[in-house]
């Protein structure tokens, strides 16, 4: 089940992570393969090492060893960084400038064209709040002006890490019916999230948990494995399944 | 690298600080303050205004931009849009560039405002050209924007990245014979000062304002400056990482 499926069709194919952060091992050694146009949710809960195996696909991670291969190349290779777009936990904007401002500075690092610009802020929302300077915004709104940056050059790969927490339900909702948008379209989205709940929105699961993948497959295949019919259930079958294995 | 990344980077970070006009109040009004004080301080001794008074209007900007890069560049790794910066494709050399050419046109105008009040009401009288100062002014702005660039890497908070004012700053200020000839010091405080950038920076300086040439160690002073800038340059570039732990 964990065995690296590594087609043509994978933008992701990971074997044998293993990362230290801090002296500590985070991931333990962790394999799988993300398919093309898909959401891929990225489950578990915080501290499980979410966030480090984002950064190790994304290529700004020091790894221990394994392999990381994104869209055909070695993850953080050069051709990479304009086909790979990386959303982090925390704003990454400049919180002085304007969200036009700071679209129109990382639109031109990318070299993505004007119009884009305006694209963004509308697939986000953020019309209204355009000329504000993002230290005035709420924090959902700075978590979306980082992710229209990550937009702006319509990446092949979306890496979001926890793009929805504390935001608006509807907004929530809005904001999954965009990554839909952008799967039925051809980018690949990885998203992580601590609420499973959200689980329900992709169409593969990665469950981590303490470093390991406890499984990766689809959200209905999870609950006829398990018998159950709650997500949240369903993952607290497998964590059960596992101690109960030890 | 890319002009036009080099180019947008450099807008930004002029807009960043446009954003911020008590820092830049700060930035234009704190030297010709500084010198008005300096001017009644030695009002018993203008001579000694005369001669320090100079150089200092060229070593502002070496200070100023110091501080800063550091905290800026400390804020970009803070906050998480140098990660972000280094997962795009732009060159190292595009960030420092981008800085350098934003920092170099702040130090333009902060050494253009402190000459015209030093040299306007103030009456300090230089034998060289003033835009000879200006110019030498914009080289260690530019200086103090590489060191800064390079300590703020072992900065981990605004705190640390401020106590290394007084710690690289304050000890090159005080041995770089602004205060005391260096050949009144002892041997190894003039050892000591031989290895610090703004000693040349300093020397030149005087050189200019006293006899209105760089003087024959000249070249020796510019080429100091500007090789420590290049030096500092790379070494900053190299603690920018594309992958961290």
């Amino acid at each position: 089940m964990l065995g690296p499926a590594m087609g043509s069709d994978a933008a992701i194919a990971v074997d044998g992570l293993r990362v230290r952060r801090g002296g500590n091992p985070v991931l333990h050694g962790l394999s799988f393969a993300v398919r093309r146009g898909r959401v891929t949710g990225l489950m578990g809960p915080s501290g499980c090492g979410k966030t480090t195996l984002m950064r190790a696909v994304v290529g700004v991670q020091i790894v221990e060893s394994g392999r990381v291969e994104v869209l055909g190349a070695p993850a953080g290779t050069a051709a990479l960084r304009p086909r790979v777009g990386y959303v982090t936990q925390a704003p990454s904007v400049y919180g002085d400038l304007s969200v036009r401002e700071n679209l129109r500075y990382f639109a031109r690092v990318l070299g993505a064209p004007r119009e884009r610009i305006e694209a963004t802020i509308a697939t986000v929302a953020l019309g209204e709040q355009a000329d504000q300077v993002v230290n005035s915004l709420s924090g959902g709104q700075q978590a979306r002006v980082s992710l229209a940056t990550a937009l702006l050059g319509e990446p092949d790969l979306l890496i979001l890490d926890e793009p929805t927490v504390g935001l608006d339900p509807v907004l929530r909702r809005d904001l999954w019916g965009t990554f839909r948008s952008l799967a039925q379209a051809g980018t690949t989205l990885l998203v992580s999230s601590h609420v499973m709940e959200e689980a329900e929105h992709c169409d593969e699961l990665l469950l981590m948990r303490e470093g390991e993948l406890l499984a990766a497959e689809g959200p209905d295949a999870l609950r006829r494995r398990t018998g159950r019919e709650r997500l949240d259930e369903a993952f607290l079958a497998l964590i059960e399944a596992g101690e109960g294995d030890e | 690298m890319s002009a036009r990344v080099t180019r947008a980077t450099a807008l930004r970070v002029l807009t960043q600080l446009r954003r911020d006009p008590r820092t830049i109040v700060l930035l234009l009004g704190v030297p010709p303050f500084l010198l008005t004080l300096l001017k009644g301080a030695y009002h018993q001794d203008p001579e000694t205004f005369q001669h320090i008074g100079g150089p200092l209007v060229g070593l502002f900007p070496f200070t100023t931009m110091f501080v800063v890069t550091s905290i800026t560049m400390l804020r970009e790794r803070t906050t998480g849009t140098l990660e972000r910066l280094m997962s795009m494709p732009l060159a190292k050399l595009d960030l420092l560039f981008g800085y350098g050419i934003a920092f170099a046109a702040v130090a333009v105008v902060q050494a253009g405002v402190t000459s015209a009040v030093a040299f306007g009401p103030l009456g300090l009288d230089v034998v060289g050209s003033t835009a000879a100062v200006v110019a030498l002014a914009v080289g260690n702005a530019l200086l103090g924007m590489s060191l800064g660039l390079f300590v703020s890497a072992f900065a981990r908070t605004e705190f640390q990245a401020v106590q290394f004012m007084p710690a690289f700053v304050f000890p090159q200020l005080l041995l770089c014979g602004l205060f005391v000839a260096r050949d009144e010091m002892i041997g190894a405080l003039q050892i000591v000062s031989d290895t610090m950038p703004l000693t040349y920076a300093y020397e030149a300086l005087e050189s200019v304002t006293a006899t209105g040439s760089l003087g024959s160690r000249g070249t020796l002073d510019v080429s100091v400056i500007a090789g420590a800038t290049v030096l500092l340059l790379a070494a900053g570039a190299a603690t920018l990482r594309r992958r961290t732990a």
